[in-house]
């Protein structure tokens, strides 16, 4: 098992490498891309059936040990994110191939993707913070690609800032790196974990608050978030499903990663933590309700959700990581689910605005039915997965006596509703009050490219699998939680010499 | 010796946060790049005092410095250096396609912009639109700094 662990790291890039040298011929590309990313996806379900029997499973690069070596852990958290974004990574790979548009028309699209998966995979399986930001980098350096591929000027303007932003908090992350490398003497995590704990109160508050907004920038966190609903919307449709449904909760992983191991989860750092949650919360969705453009709402409730997942944080308690934890799990699944399903909806009508598309509902049942699904989750209606995360939430919420959060979570749950509805009666139902720009493609039975329909319709069914098998993921959500408060168990894993 | 390349730090750190908040995008790419040394240096200045090699053989423990931090800035800087290289290829598309490198207002601010425009309109019937109000939108940001 423990040799399995480099893999969702070392195939992507090998895959990667090989893309480029084949760069002439499309379809050897597609089959190593597939390829690839339908072993990491096995290897990570394997890895997360491991680290659910045994707690970790840990890698010594070169069999140095811990502080020393690089190490790799997967616990029940790392597993679970590796497993999730493998599908989505695979799926949106399928859309991407079934669209046929930047991926068609650039070499680079494959190479650069296949390394967004492994700066993602990596994000989850490193055990050392400077590792940490390495992965970072990785899968920011490919966004940064992704995001302006086709060089139009929207784009380049979007990307700028995307690019600014996403540099300032990588200065700002090796910045912390140096005066915690200055005032601890080592960049493992586990060990960090042991020797943070020796410093004085102030000092490691100032660490964690550091680590925050480094990470808070990337997650999209209330008051950092202004750059993501600019710079997503203008990306190629799977470019923007993809950064949606992941990057930004690599982030949120990142800050749950530090926040539970390396600090000793201080009150003040709760209240900090929820107060910034609902802040999150209720300012994501405010924005979204302004918004004309399907794109643009869905990408307001990107950071609506996080504030969700933060909220869970914030409680430290058990219930309150293992619904964070579900949240991520269901959020990811769905959000790129929707986002597949306004490409779907551009190419189809046009337009992804609102005042320019209508009547989709007759014109292109399919689609009307594959918004239908993973918005209802979104919005929490039950039985979908959204329902469930939200509810554990909340329960999570009043069990730990947190009324304001509780109830401010619910009322943003009727707003996402209402913006949910608003998509649908303005794309699906309705005749449009203006004519699009671009010309509708009209082809195909069921409203678009068959690889397409086909990925969007595997991700609605894979949201509709984390309902139906909800007991089994929040079982595991639960005891990763477990893991996390108990800080001590990772470090342990990690320290242990090689037996 | 450490005091002085902490200020120096500092000193890049200011420059660059200033050069940051600048609309021209050379000045920000600029400003990104004196940021990127200023954390770099702080990287190295955090293995303790300089002017000792990192690795020599045989002699005793105390005269190395410290070669992890020095390991961990030399990754930093290639990952700046490539990064950098990006984004100045970005501004050179950016001077390609509007032959300015200026940043323009996002997508919000232009809406708003026009909803004031419209506004101002219907609230003040003798308000005349084109003395003051920009037909195109993108030729807003000509006159900010």
């Amino acid at each position: 098992m423990r040799s399995l662990v480099p893999l969702p790291l070392a195939i992507p890039l090998i895959a990667a490498a090989l893309s480029i040298l084949v760069g002439r011929w499309r379809n050897v590309q597609r089959i190593i891309s597939i390829a690839a990313l339908t072993a990491v996806l096995g290897i990570s379900v394997a890895l997360l059936v491991g680290a659910d029997d045994d707690g970790f499973v840990v890698h010594r690069s070169g069999g140095w040990s811990a502080p020393l070596g690089i190490t790799l852990v997967v616990d029940r958290l790392a597993g679970l994110m590796l497993v999730v974004s493998s599908l989505v990574l695979l799926a949106v790979m399928i859309y991407a191939i079934g669209q046929a548009g930047q991926e068609r028309q650039r070499v680079v699209f494959h190479p650069v993707y296949l390394v967004l998966a492994t700066g993602v995979s990596a994000s989850f399986l490193t055990a050392d913070l400077f590792n940490l930001f390495v992965a970072f980098e990785m899968m920011l350096a490919a966004s940064y690609v992704l995001i302006t591929i086709g060089g139009r000027p929207d784009q380049v303007r979007s990307g700028m800032s995307y690019v600014v932003i996403s540099l300032v908090a990588s200065t700002l992350f090796i910045t912390v790196l140096a005066l915690l490398y200055a005032s601890t003497g080592t960049v493992n995590m586990a060990d960090l974990s042991v020797r943070l704990a020796e410093l004085d109160g102030g000092i490691r508050a100032a660490f964690a608050l550091a680590l925050l907004v480094v990470f808070g920038i990337k997650a999209g966190l209330f008051p950092l978030f202004f750059w993501l609903p600019d710079s997503y919307p203008t990306a190629p449709g799977p470019v923007t499903a993809i950064f949606a449904g992941l990057l930004t909760k690599v982030g949120v992983y990142a800050i749950i990663r530090t926040q539970t191991l390396l600090f000793d989860a201080p009150d003040w750092m709760g209240t900090v933590l929820i107060v910034v949650a609902v802040l999150t919360m209720t300012i994501g969705v405010l924005g979204a309700i302004a918004q004309d453009d399907m794109k643009r709402i869905l990408a307001f409730h990107i950071i609506s959700q996080i504030g969700y997942m933060i909220f869970g944080l914030g409680l430290f308690t058990v219930a309150g990581l293992a619904g964070a934890i579900f949240y991520i799990v269901h959020h990811i699944i769905v959000k790129t689910a929707l986002f597949l399903v306004t490409g779907l909806v551009d190419r189809r009508a046009g337009s992804s605005r609102l005042s320019e598309v209508g009547g989709l509902v007759r014109s292109a049942p399919v689609l009307a039915l594959l918004f239908a699904v993973p918005a209802l989750s979104l919005a929490g209606i039950p039985p979908f997965s959204g329902f469930l995360a939200k509810f554990a939430l909340v329960d999570a919420g009043i069990a730990a006596s947190s009324w304001y959060a509780v109830g401010i979570s619910l009322a943003v749950g009727l707003l996402t509703l209402y913006s949910m509805t608003k998509i649908w009666a303005g794309v699906f139902w309705g005749e449009p009050d203006q004519q699009p720009v671009r010309e509708p493609q009209t082809d195909g039975a069921l409203g678009g490219p068959i690889g397409m329909i086909g990925a969007t319709a595997l991700l609605a069914a894979a949201s509709i699998a984390v309902s139906v098998f909800a007991g089994l993921i929040y079982d595991i959500s639960e005891r990763a939680g477990a893991d996390l408060l108990a800080p001590e168990r990772y470090v342990e894993a990690v320290l242990e010499s090689e037996k | 010796m450490t005091i002085l390349i902490a200020a120096l730090s500092g000193l890049l750190f200011a420059c660059g946060s200033w050069l940051l908040m600048q609309r021209r995008l050379s000045r920000i790419i600029i400003g990104v790049g004196l940021l990127g040394h200023g954390a770099n240096l702080l990287l190295i200045t955090s293995g303790g005092t300089g002017g000792r090699p990192p690795i020599i053989d045989g002699s005793p423990l105390s005269d190395y410095a410290d070669p992890l931090p020095q390991a961990l800035a030399l990754t930093a800087i290639v990952i700046t250096f490539g990064i950098t290289a990006f984004l100045l290829a970005l501004g050179y598309r950016s001077w390609q396609l509007t032959g300015d490198d200026q940043v323009e207002d996002d997508v919000e601010d232009r809406m708003i912009e026009r909803w004031e425009a419209d506004h101002a309109e219907s609230e003040h019937p003798d308000f005349d639109p084109d003395a003051e109000l920009p037909s195109d939108l993108a030729s807003n940001q000509a006159d900010q700094p």
